[in-house]
């Protein structure tokens, strides 16, 4: 086993520079809320604070930008099947909820 | 020229994919510790995302009124009404305690024991803030509130069970990343991983990172949504 591919070994200020983004970018979802933005806007802002942090989070602090190719596709396959999932379950729920609109009383 | 150059970049990454994959040796060239870890947040992964899933299930499903989560989680401090404050202390909490165990890991393969240590501990304590902040949170929504897993007095009864599923099983999470980073931290300081190496650090920095990674989900899902 070859040690020095493993060994993540990143200068302190790499992850005090992304400690600080993600400060930032907590603070900018925390003022969506704040200032009660609505509609496509605050969903918008609200995804994209959220993937830039989960990528900041995997890719630098979880070291994934430096693993091996093998490594990523272990990683991203599975979540991209539950991505469907989830499509497919939010189609289910615009039907139970159109059902329960007609039929409930 | 830009286009060739990622082109062959690709080209290379599927190759050293397909390598590692069909050649006469391990795939995964990393300490087997880390790789299970790897499987086992995938694992958790699923589990997150199966939460997270019924959660978008009932929320989407119910024709009752969801509660203001803005409303329900604001506290009044000094006479001030702020929405959200204590979940945006909890954020930046664990935020926090993420970068001191980047760091921790990065002292480690250093081999500055005292450093690693006690980077460990300050990761361990700031989690530990961050279960209290919970169970005061729990405990002003349980008796103030009036929220329960089967209603509340704010809308859709689905509210208090997926909440008190959701963020209780993240809660679990975080104490038993404080439990595990004390043994570790306290291994490290006593200079088991001496010979071994100190891919142990690197192992525990990834669960804990994932648990602040969990976070940002709810936090995104459950919080501001």
């Amino acid at each position: 086993m070859s040690q020095s591919s493993d060994q993540q070994q990143h200068p302190i200020s790499l992850y005090l520079k992304i400690w600080g983004l993600l400060f930032v970018l907590s603070t900018l979802s925390y003022l969506v809320d704040y200032y009660q933005l609505e509609g496509i806007l605050r969903w918008t802002l609200i995804l994209v604070f959220m993937f830039l942090k989960a990528g900041l989070i995997i890719g630098i602090f979880m070291h994934v930008s430096w693993e091996k190719y093998s490594v990523k596709l272990l990683l991203f396959i599975p979540p991209i099947a539950v991505l469907i999932f989830i499509a497919l379950m939010a189609i289910e729920a615009d039907y139970t909820y159109l059902n329960r609109l007609t039929f409930s009383k | 020229m830009a286009n060739d150059d990622k082109h062959s970049k690709q080209t290379s990454s599927w190759q050293s994919a397909v390598a590692d994959w069909s050649a006469d040796k391990e795939t995964f060239n990393m300490p087997w510790g880390k790789l299970m870890m790897w499987i086992f947040l995938l694992s958790d992964t699923f589990i997150f995302s199966i939460f997270l899933t019924s959660y978008m299930k009932v929320r989407m499903t119910t024709t009752v009124e969801w509660p203001s989560s803005s409303e329900v989680f604001a506290l009044t401090i000094a006479g001030n009404h702020i929405p959200l404050v204590l979940i945006a202390i909890m954020t930046f909490i664990l935020i926090t305690s993420s970068g001191t165990m980047a760091m921790a890991v990065n002292f480690a393969y250093k081999g500055d024991k005292s450093k690693t240590f006690y980077l460990m501990i300050i990761t361990a304590v700031l989690g530990a803030s961050f279960v209290g902040m919970q169970a005061f949170e729990w405990t002003k929504l349980i008796v103030d509130e009036g929220i329960r897993p089967w209603g509340n007095p704010m809308g859709a009864a689905q509210f208090g069970s997926i909440f008190f599923m959701i963020t209780g099983f993240h809660g679990l999470h975080v104490s038993c990343g404080v439990i595990y980073l004390a043994i570790v931290a306290n291994k490290v300081r006593k200079g088991d991983y001496d010979k071994k190496g100190f891919h142990i650090v690197e192992i525990t920095g990834l669960y804990w990172h994932f648990v602040d990674l969990v976070w940002v989900f709810i936090f995104a899902f459950f919080y501001l949504w």
